[in-house]
């Protein structure tokens, strides 16, 4: 008795909020990680508090954090769907066939995945242009090196990684000749201790620079402890080093999560391929250490408003391969189709992708 | 003045009764959790204990969730009773799902209907192997089995995620660690329409009612039980040990091994990195609250499958974060592996105080 | 390599090998007396999370890795509980000590995400750090890292010269016999399962306070686990355990070390070997019947019930 008056309640409870929520659009993240993780999932989750900040009354917003890379995942995505929500963003590429799937069986459902390449009337995908910010990074680094050697700690050798390696790499030869590179592979988007030990190998072989494509600010910290610089990925890292802390080159969603919901609102929403770089301010340059030397400062400034003003792309021929093959013909960008297949390293690094 | 007897012999109305102490009092702990942090504690525990089971497509998930932890700890129920402790179910699923996998991919082509029974004999053949190292170590060096069990659970996972980066990888993946997706003669067919349960689930019922039988009407069953019992006993009846080993650890080398290749050729349908997240040491919890006994083990797996996927739900329906559910669940453990002290003790209640 | 790096490689290593060298000199104390407790992962990180919230909060690390021991000790008292007094399965308990370390970490660390302090500096060693190569390596670190030597050397005294360590491995060893001449077995195994979690407290807090002085969740990435290996690499032994530590430090960065050096090897397999060789070193040291003494505890992991005597 006790427990069906009970589940009666909780029904009536239960009718009266999807009553009153038949107003405001419903939105649903799904989250690799944690959203305590200070790197990816943690820069999704400040996108979605910028969406309730920016819409108020007019969204909902649901999160669904620690979603393994499984058979779970295409539940978690359904049950967000049954859930009522209009739209829902899965925020790691191990989420690509089970969005799919859903996506399917709920056509009237957007989906929005990020970092894959699947489409489909309902499903959309989007992406950084972090190659943009690399660039810079990699410009930076070219100028502030004194033994003309920058670290760079891969996580997986994946697409976007490598391209934004060779990003990095043509940045630092643009602006230094002698600059090289060296580049460790860490196995890992987010293990602090494991991070701060390919920063240490690092600076061990006279690097003084460090970029990473990890997330966590460990390289940095471990930068700071033996006075030397690096650069901060994904959020402002900039107080974990102070002094190290040249700039953060920092994702920033929630400008595209309030364009996407706009879109649902005004009926306008399309499935797109969609990539998003410093045109817009999808990445922005956070916390510039005000101590840079002017020379740097200013080419840092010149090269940002190059790229955001679109009048200069990072991959523009002609650019060979190390192997020696024409990688981009001469007056050609490449696409975005083409950039999300870059598995080749520029002229110049000496190393060789990991298989 | 209350003091602590043991019992001569278990009390099987504790038997029953302890379970329920366990769960009235995780309640009580779950109220006092969710008022203090400030949501309803009946919506809360309505949301993780019942609504997993409230709709027919949360039953059906139940099922595809509970499926590979009910293999797992039905094998090592019988482990645990012959006084083989392994913990080696996780690596036995992961290399399962390696070998079936490699296989499934090695028929991607094919449309013969001998493709999914190989496959899935050469995922029951992988989990046998991996079980049957550790078994050997211990049987010939006398190596102690707890922890060469661990010791493969954690090759088995590096293993497989050597292979989803290297060999095993989607040619046409884009560099992503991923297999292509597997043909439909290699995927398990689900049985009712819009729903993911698979042929899993009654490999896992099928087996965990073999297991049952093996133990409670064979003569093998009956060494086994007597072995766990009374070791000496045993031997001096003459029973073999190293035969009864080996029985246990291969058979459950088979199911762990068939729970892996069940999850990728069933709901997830290609190789990931992350087949399962911690399938095989969830069991062993799942064994324990069987009691040991296969039977228990289909009740126990309904719960545990129940809690986890309260847990996504808590997310999605009340907001809670991960991290209080997996507070609530480790407290509900707790409560459930100490309450059974009243199977074997009761509490005295006496008026002199004893000095 | 020239002989600054290799000493660079190693300085590096002893501090990688440090978090688990706490962790494991409490674990094999731990299963010394016959108890195998698998929460470390979860111990660990209530020790990273309290210690780091209590140095932010009161502005001093000492205080967070004091905080963090009796942390660990607190999470280390809920397992002996359950398994000494309660009879309750020591594999199946670690597992859910793990679940819930985990979730309750995440949960109390929630509003220091981000959050930055002062962690300890490194102190120099006077005299002993202008030492060649060994100075460097071992005599430049920061206060932990000096304790942890002391710890391994006292922990060396005290198991094999003590009574105490007698006694803790009777009750490891023969816990029936041990209680038979009146060794009180439950009350070793429970300072023992404390001691362990003390230790993981402390190696928490290491990474917490030390190696990256934030909190984030799950920031301990396994190293609970690893120490089980570690203790097993060890067969058992103190003294190997500082070795070993030490040898899966260099293990864990030599990759890291050889990529930059231009050398490619596949970090997966390469992750792989402690297991590998700590399986090795168990199928040789069990192999050899004169090296008995350097087998498993013989009670490890099985209950003990002073009521129940033959």
């Amino acid at each position: 008795m006790k427990l069906k008056s009970l589940l009666v309640s909780l029904g009536l409870l239960a009718g009266a909020s999807i009553a009153q929520s038949a107003e405001p659009l419903k939105v649903g993240f799904v989250y690799v990680g944690p959203v305590g993780d200070l790197g990816w999932s943690y820069e999704h989750d400040m996108g979605r508090k910028g969406l309730e900040e920016y819409f108020g009354d007019k969204v909902k917003t649901t999160y669904v954090e620690n979603v393994p890379e499984g058979a779970d995942a295409e539940r978690v995505i359904t049950q967000l769907a049954k859930a009522g929500n209009d739209l829902i963003f899965t925020t790691s590429f191990g989420f690509m066939n089970p969005t799919v799937k859903v996506a399917k069986r709920f056509p009237k459902v957007k989906f929005e995945h990020a970092t894959g390449y699947k489409l489909d009337k309902n499903l959309g995908t989007y992406v950084l242009r972090t190659y943009e910010g690399r660039y810079i990074s990699g410009v930076t680094a070219g100028m502030m090196t004194k033994t003309n050697t920058i670290g760079y700690i891969g996580s997986f050798p994946i697409p976007e990684v490598i391209r934004d390696i060779n990003a990095a790499y043509m940045g630092a030869k643009s602006v230094n000749p002698d600059v090289k590179m060296k580049i460790v592979w860490a196995n890992t988007w987010y293990d602090p201790g494991k991070e701060t030990d390919a920063a240490n190998a690092l600076m061990d072989q006279g690097v003084d620079v460090m970029l990473q494509h990890t997330d966590s600010p460990a390289p940095l910290i471990a930068a700071e402890k033996r006075g030397l610089r690096a650069i901060g990925q994904a959020s402002d890292q900039s107080k974990f080093a102070p002094s190290a802390h040249i700039f953060s080159v920092r994702d920033n969603w929630t400008p595209y999560y309030i364009k996407e919901v706009q879109a649902v609102m005004d009926g306008t929403w399309k499935s797109q391929d969609f990539w998003g770089g410093f045109h817009d301010d999808m990445l922005t340059l956070a916390s510039i250490n005000p101590n840079l030397p002017k020379d740097v400062r200013a080419k840092i400034d010149t090269t940002l408003a190059s790229i955001k003003s679109g009048e200069f792309k990072p991959f523009t021929g002609p650019i060979k391969d190390n192997k020696g093959n024409i990688a981009v013909p001469a007056n050609h960008s490449l696409t975005d189709q083409e950039l999300a297949q870059v598995n080749w390293y520029v002229e110049g690094i000496t190393d060789e992708i990991p298989h | 003045m209350i003091r602590i007897q043991a019992r001569t012999e278990p009390s099987s109305i504790m038997k029953v009764v302890s379970p329920l102490l366990a769960i009235t009092l995780t309640l009580i702990f779950g109220c006092i959790l969710f008022s203090a942090i400030g949501k309803s504690p009946t919506q809360a525990l309505h949301v993780l204990l019942i609504a997993p089971l409230a709709d027919s497509y949360n039953i059906g998930e139940m099922f595809v969730k509970m499926g590979p932890l009910l293999l797992c700890a039905v094998g090592l129920s019988l482990c645990y009773r012959a006084n083989m402790w392994n913990i080696g179910a996780e690596g036995q699923l992961l290399a399962g799902a390696l070998g079936g996998s490699a296989m499934a991919l090695y028929f991607i082509d094919s449309e013969s209907a001998f493709s999914l029974p190989i496959t899935l004999l050469a995922g029951i053949i992988s989990g046998m192997l991996w079980a049957a190292i550790p078994t050997f170590l211990k049987l010939r060096f006398n190596s102690n089995l707890i922890l060469t069990t661990i010791m493969f659970n954690y090759i088995a996972l590096y293993l497989l995620i050597w292979a989803v980066h290297g060999p095993l990888r989607d040619p046409q993946g884009f560099g992503f660690p991923e297999s292509a997706m597997f043909a439909d003669s290699t995927l398990l067919p689900t049985l009712f329409e819009s729903s993911r349960i698979h042929l899993g689930i009654v490999f896992a019922i099928v087996s965990a009612f073999i297991a049952w039988f093996i133990l409670s009407k064979s003569h093998l069953g009956f060494q086994i039980r007597v072995f766990g019992s009374d070791e000496p006993a045993a031997r001096y009846a003459g029973f073999s040990s190293k035969k009864l080993s080996w029985f246990v650890m291969l058979f459950a080398g088979a199911l762990a091994g068939l729970a892996g290749v069940s999850e990728t050729t069933g709901p997830i349908g290609q190789l990931v990195p992350n087949v399962s997240p911690g399938y095989g040491y969830s069991a062993i919890i799942v064994a324990y609250l069987g009691r040991l006994h296969p039977l228990g083990a289909i009740l126990a797996a309904v719960f545990m499958a129940v809690l986890y996927m309260g847990g996504d739900l808590a997310q999605i329906e009340m907001g809670i974060p991960v991290a209080v559910v997996s507070m609530f669940q480790g407290v509900l453990l707790f409560f459930l592996l100490a309450c059974d002290f009243f199977i074997n003790n009761r509490l005295a209640f006496s008026n002199q105080a004893t000095n | 390599m020239d002989s600054d790096l290799i000493v660079q490689i190693l300085f590096a290593a002893v501090k990688t090998g440090t978090p688990l060298l706490f962790i494991a000199l409490g674990e094999v104390i731990c299963e010394k007396s016959g108890v195998l407790n698998l929460g470390q992962e979860g111990m660990m990180l209530m020790g990273a999370v309290v210690g780091f919230l209590a140095a932010y909060g009161t502005g001093s690390a000492g205080l967070g890795v004091l905080a963090a021991m009796l942390m660990g000790c607190v999470m280390s008292l809920i397992f002996a509980v359950l398994v000494l007094h309660l009879g309750a399965n020591q594999v199946a308990t670690g597992l859910a000590l793990t679940i819930f370390g985990t979730g309750l970490s995440a949960f109390i660390g929630s509003g220091v995400v981000g959050q930055t302090i002062q962690g300890f500096q490194p102190i120099a060693v006077p005299l002993l750090s202008d030492i060649p190569f060994i100075g460097k390596i071992l005599f430049s670190h920061d206060i932990l890292v000096y304790s942890s030597f002391v710890m391994t050397f006292v922990l060396m005294f005290v198991v094999n010269k003590t009574r105490i360590g007698l006694t803790l491995k009777a009750v490891g060893e023969n816990p029936h016999a041990a209680n038979a001449i009146g060794i009180k077995v439950l009350r070793v195994r429970y300072l023992a399962v404390m001691f362990g979690g003390v230790m993981a407290g402390i190696s928490g807090a290491y990474m917490s306070l030390v190696y990256t002085p934030m909190w984030v969740e799950n920031m301990t990435a396994g190293r609970g686990w690893i120490a089980l290996a570690l203790v097993v690499f060890a067969s058992w032994r103190v003294g190997r355990i500082m070795l070993g530590a030490y040898l899966f430090g260099l293990a864990s960065i030599m990759h890291l070390v050889l990529q930059g050096l231009g050398w490619s090897i596949s970090p997966n397999l390469l992750a792989m070997l402690p297991y590998v060789a700590t399986v090795v070193v168990m199928v040789i040291i069990s192999a050899d019947k004169f090296k008995e003494k350097l087998l498993a505890p013989r009670a490890l992991g099985k209950p003990f019930d002073p009521r129940q005597m033959a």
